[in-house]
């Protein structure tokens, strides 16, 4: 079944157009890269997506659950990483974890052995009792991968959220998505850094609330550099 | 949405609002201090001037610190329903608002959770300040503390649904103290909360109706009664009705085809 259906979406605020009749699809456990510029519609793709706003036209299914007629069904399969922080920076990492944890549902017993078991697979068991005011950036968005991941989603969204870490934590979020993928997860990583895209994967790119390109990344490069053909779609250069 | 799913919700976000109430030292502090300010300073010398006749629920003369208590008291719930409005708007700023508003759960039930808690988080902070009330010979028989306990609920439910149908209309933090002076003063000044209603129809018959259109007043007086092992019916149905209509207001407010979040993308 396919994780995330999104056919012909249009959202605007307003007479601005944001998003003009979007449709693609992400397969089950797969790294779909959505890939634009900024101001290019994903984060507002991404709102749509996770039923922050409410699509004006077009459907939105995750794992055929729509958004529109079953959006809780929808919720309850997927994680997301938004792009601004959404931690609470006064509460310990553990108690912005059971937080999340309560809101889906899960018991405590069931959300301590969760929350013990992803922040030791993201190297941060020892900081649970810590004030996220007092964690670093790459730290931060550590906690909120595994706050995601708390509930088992079977899809993941991430919307820029390397934006900002150095080159280390950026390398680290990224492979621990990777090895997510690997596990079984299916991924919408929203980004505009292009080192981000891998050859292999399948690849989204969006421009001016179009997609203008979709396949995979190695496909889009093919005779010459994935820059000079993002570039080239997205009009940053000819 | 299964029943116990929700109930956990309920408690992960009445434990999360604990948790940050009680973090805040500075707020709990000021919280309690407020209003025994305007007991311990405003009343002494308000009780030289102003004569009360016998109003009900009170069945004798009394003093003026024994009227103004249950004002007082709904204040504290006016002024922690605006805190929680505040840090509705905080929450959206600083996007730990999109945790809540993804959960799997209805947004009715999300924002009603945190209404909830919001109510029930006042709770201890004003039965501290009724306790410490009693200094002022402030002294309601103990079973009204028990029976005030759902006219504080109801109360704080209403105030705080004013709270959140509010933070669905603010778009940034910084407008918050503006809003904040055109809800609190005058819902406090224009209510029975200071004065008794004869008192304003005295003064200005039309300051008199303000007061009766005002929810504040039925807050108040809710509290007022309940205190002395009365229920004040219309009070009650008052506060209920502003309190669904208020909620409703919210839920289309936080609405994503509708309110706050489908307009956000536009400013």
């Amino acid at each position: 079944m396919t994780a995330l259906f999104v056919q012909g979406v249009s959202h605007g605020f307003g007479r601005r157009q944001v998003l003009s009749d979007v449709t693609f699809s992400i397969p089950p456990a797969t790294m779909t890269v959505l890939l634009g510029p900024n101001g290019a519609g994903k984060t507002t793709l991404v709102s749509l997506v996770t039923g922050l706003y409410s699509a004006h036209h077009g459907d939105i299914q995750v794992f055929g659950h729509s958004m529109r007629e079953a959006p809780l069904l929808g919720l309850a399969k997927m994680g997301v990483v938004f792009q601004m922080p959404t931690l609470d920076p006064d509460l310990t990492v553990s108690d912005n974890l059971a937080y999340h944890a309560a809101l889906h549902g899960l018991s405590r017993s069931d959300a301590r052995e969760r929350e013990r078991i992803e922040l030791e697979r993201l190297g941060i068991p020892d900081r649970r009792l810590e004030k996220v005011r007092t964690l670093s950036g790459g730290l931060r968005r550590r906690v909120e991968l595994a706050r995601a991941l708390l509930h088992r989603p079977s899809l993941l969204i991430v919307d820029e959220a390397t934006a900002g870490l150095d080159v280390a934590s950026r390398r680290l979020f990224l492979e621990h998505v990777r090895i997510l993928c690997q596990e079984g997860i299916s991924v919408l990583w929203a980004t505009h850094m292009l080192d981000e895209v891998a050859p292999h994967d399948p690849l989204l790119v969006l421009h001016q609330g179009r997609l203008c390109w979709s396949g995979r990344a190695a496909n889009l490069a093919a005779g010459t550099s994935l820059a000079d053909a993002f570039l080239w779609l997205t009009g940053g250069s000819k | 949405m299964t029943m116990r799913h929700a109930m956990r919700a309920l408690g992960g976000i009445l434990r999360r609002e604990m948790l940050r109430l009680f973090g805040q030292k500075g707020r709990l502090a000021a919280a309690v201090v407020r209003p025994l300010v305007w007991l311990g300073i405003f009343a002494a010398g308000f009780r030289a001037v102003l004569g009360l006749s016998i109003i009900p629920p009170y069945e004798t003369y009394i003093l003026y610190e024994v009227y103004i208590v249950p004002g007082l008291a709904a204040m504290m719930l006016l002024f922690h329903g605006m805190q929680t409005s505040l840090s509705m708007v905080y929450d959206r700023e600083m996007g730990s608002m999109r945790v809540l508003l993804t959960a799997p759960l209805s947004r009715w039930w999300l924002l009603a959770a945190r209404l909830f808690a919001n109510a029930v988080t006042a709770l201890p902070l004003v039965y501290v300040f009724l306790f410490l009330s009693r200094f002022w010979e402030v002294q309601p028989p103990m079973l009204g503390y028990v029976l005030a306990l759902p006219a504080f609920l109801i109360a704080g439910l209403m105030l705080g649904a004013v709270g959140l149908a509010l933070s669905s209309l603010i778009r940034q933090l910084e407008n918050f103290a503006g809003v904040m002076n055109f809800v609190i003063f005058p819902a406090f000044f224009a209510s029975t909360a200071l004065y008794p209603l004869w008192r304003f129809e005295e003064v200005s018959p039309a300051l008199a109706i303000v007061a009766q259109l005002n929810p504040f007043t039925y807050a108040v007086e809710l509290i007022r009664f309940a205190l002395y092992l009365k229920v004040n019916l219309f009070a009650l149905a008052v506060c209920c009705c502003a309190f669904l209509g208020f909620y409703a207001l919210a839920v289309v407010g936080y609405d994503p085809g509708r309110g706050f979040w489908a307009r956000r993308g536009a400013e």
